[in-house]
């Protein structure tokens, strides 16, 4: 599933996620195991705390496949996920960090 | 007026609070703080449990005989991964189920210290919700919080992991928090649940197929209501057994792998499918593609995850299960469905569910049939996992909720007994059954003692074949015969072990009249062992083999 090359991936249809959660030790782990359980992979994570830091935001950037519907429900069950919003893969909020990422 | 007290004694104080009147666990380093305070408390009732995951089971027992959140402790390292097959079962069963462990203390974790295992990491993906607690000040939200997760929704494990210095950290309490209960699921979408009345109404066969959900929910009453009302026939699953009386006219009984031939014939007809409470787990519906096939779906569940999870459901509804029906109620038109109905006795009598030697109490049917004679409504049957487990389902008549407590979803052999216990404890007015098998009964044999020790008005009926039953079945079916690591090249004296753990046995092979046996033996108070063995080469009949349509099921 991860062997596919940079082109190929170009060409599947990308999601990024908008995760407010509460902001403690461990929250993340609830999130990403959600999708690592499923072997489905996560492309891009971004995190930062939000305000006066009681709460943080998770940016995910997925591959979309038909298991993305029920993900997103996985994801907004968790305790600690107070909102989540979808958004296309040409957000700007990867956009930015292509030079963070060169080889 | 303030007062001081330590962690431990808030932990304690808040489980009072809630009106926790039962744990059950074992105590070790990580939590004797909670267990000097625990030993303080008048109110509450501590069961020693002799493994961790027994424990676990026994507070499972005590939360599926009442549906009320109940808890089990464990310390830290293996006391904390030892109930850990137990909080898993009850996840998949949607048990509300609040365990706590202790943890070392703060500044040892990392650290690789003594009996230190990441409990909060290994319980995240079999819990509902966990959480580590960092100080005392924390316990007067955690522990209520854990409670009102536990219990509403859709209910599940909680695990509250306490650090050995947070116990036993003293703070001043001067206010305590209301007890953690079930919050009320938001309303039903009335517009939904008009189109959903519209479609039971228009439809010439529906069948109305009940989950657990509706035992969780309290709406065994209404789905009874709705089915007579409309007319539906109606299928359980393994979990919502005792939800409409197997004896009643518009039973089809249990769905799926062990369903009867009608039942899931009358499914691949229908066309129209009311799932209440259900989740379309792969034991019920066979190859999804192929279950009811002409079928529309109305789909009913406190958990909007799911909703077309399996199966896009021409309408889906989250909601409380026992609201959505009291709203249909009234608009659902009374509708007696006489060719359909018609059509089901006629599959009833073609493919009828064949009970081979019932009335030899030697045989395995015969066996659950006249335990079942000896008992009224009233009592509680709890199994284990494998072949005796599926009989007692097709063959016990179950007619009450929350009469059947069984392990459905993980499958946890090692269920029975501690259930069993837990359940008798919650409500020692009622006799509780368990039925197991020489396979399953030996996974917490060590719960025998417990039993004896507690006292607990329960009979444990070991059907015994001298193998892993249902490995032996699939073996024999789907691997052409070689048996391997299925048979049981020595049995132990079980009658000698329950005997040696001190509590009461009978052997009913060597009884020469079984059903006197039984019924003096189920009569006495107390707990006692009633062995009986039976044959080996019995199978589980009929049977969807793995993968298979539910049409296509083999044998009887």
């Amino acid at each position: 599933m991860n062997a596919i090359t940079k082109n190929e991936q170009n060409a599947l249809a990308r999601a990024v996620l908008e995760i407010d959660v509460n902001n403690h030790p461990g929250v993340m782990s609830h999130v990403v195991g959600l999708f690592s359980r499923r072997a489905y992979n996560v492309e891009g994570i971004l995190c930062l705390p939000v305000g006066d830091g009681s709460q943080s935001r998770i940016w995910l950037m997925l591959i979309e496949d038909q298991r993305l519907p029920q993900m997103m429900k996985q994801v907004e069950k968790l305790e600690d996920v107070i909102a989540l919003r979808r958004h296309t893969a040409d957000h700007a909020v990867f956009q930015d960090l292509e030079s963070f990422f060169r080889p | 007026m303030t007062e001081t007290l330590t962690g431990a004694q808030i932990t304690i104080r808040l489980l009072e609070r809630q009106g926790i009147r039962t744990v059950a666990g074992i105590p070790g380093g990580a939590i004797l703080p909670i267990y000097d305070a625990l030993g303080q408390s008048t109110a509450i009732h501590h069961v020693l449990a002799r493994h961790e995951q027994g424990a676990g089971f026994m507070a499972q027992g005590m939360a599926r005989a009442t549906g009320q959140p109940a808890v089990c402790l464990a310390s830290s390292g293996p006391g904390a991964t030892n109930l850990l097959t137990a909080i898993a079962d009850a996840k998949l069963d949607s048990i509300p189920l609040v365990a706590i462990t202790g943890q070392v203390p703060k500044a040892m974790i990392g650290t690789d210290a003594f009996q230190e295992v990441d409990t909060y990491g290994l319980s995240i993906p079999i819990t509902k919700h966990n959480f580590l607690v960092s100080s005392a000040e924390e316990l007067l939200s955690v522990i209520p919080r854990a409670f009102e997760i536990a219990a509403s929704g859709r209910p599940g494990p909680v695990l509250v992991d306490i650090p050995k210095d947070v116990q036993t950290q003293a703070i001043e309490i001067g206010e305590w928090p209301e007890p953690g209960c079930a919050l009320r699921a938001p309303a039903a979408d009335s517009a939904l649940i008009e189109e959903a009345t519209a479609m039971i109404n228009a439809a010439e066969r529906p069948i109305l197929y009940l989950g657990g959900g509706v035992v969780h929910s309290g709406a065994a009453e209404s789905a009874l209501e709705l089915a007579q009302k409309a007319g539906l026939p109606t299928v359980m699953t393994l979990m919502a057994l005792g939800t409409m009386p197997v004896d009643h006219p518009l039973s089809l009984g249990m769905l799926g792998m062990h369903g009867a031939r009608y039942t899931n014939l009358a499914l691949d007809e229908c066309d129209l499918l009311i799932a209440v409470g259900a989740r379309f787990d792969d034991r019920a519906t066979g190859k999804v593609a192929a279950f009811c096939p002409q079928a529309k779906i109305i789909h009913i569940d406190i958990d909007p995850a799911e909703l077309d999870k399996i199966k896009t459901a021409h309408i889906g509804i989250t909601a409380d299960v026992q609201e959505a029906l009291s709203q249909m109620l009234p608009a659902v038109s009374a509708n007696e469905r006489k060719i359909w109905g018609e059509r089901i006795t006629a599959l009833k009598a073609e493919f009828p569910f064949e009970m081979p030697d019932a009335e030899n109490p030697r045989s395995h049917f015969g066996l659950i049939r006249t335990v079942a004679a000896c008992l009224d409504n009233e009592a509680t049957i709890t199994t284990d996992v494998g072949q005796h487990q599926m009989w007692v389902s097709q063959a016990y008549p179950l007619r009450r909720p929350r009469q059947w407590l069984t392990s459905g979803g993980l499958g946890t052999m090692g269920f029975g007994v501690p259930a069993a216990i837990g359940a008798a404890l919650a409500e020692p007015q009622r006799t509780v059954v368990c039925f197991t098998g020489d396979g399953s009964i030996l996974m917490n044999i060590q719960e025998l003692v417990t039993a004896a020790e507690e006292n607990v008005n329960i009979k444990i009926v070991l059907i015994d074949n001298a193998t892993l039953g249902l490995v032996h079945q699939q073996q024999t079916l789907f691997y052409g015969e070689r048996l391997f690591a299925s048979q049981f090249k020595s049995s132990p004296d079980f009658i000698k072990i329950a005997q040696g753990f001190g509590i009461a046995a009978i052997d009913l092979d060597l009884t020469p009249n079984p059903c006197a046996a039984l019924m003096e033996a189920i009569a006495r108070p107390g707990p006692c062992l009633i062995h009986a063995s039976i044959d080996a080469e019995q199978k589980v009949y009929p049977m969807v083999p793995p993968g298979a349509a539910n049409r296509d099921m083999i044998g009887a």
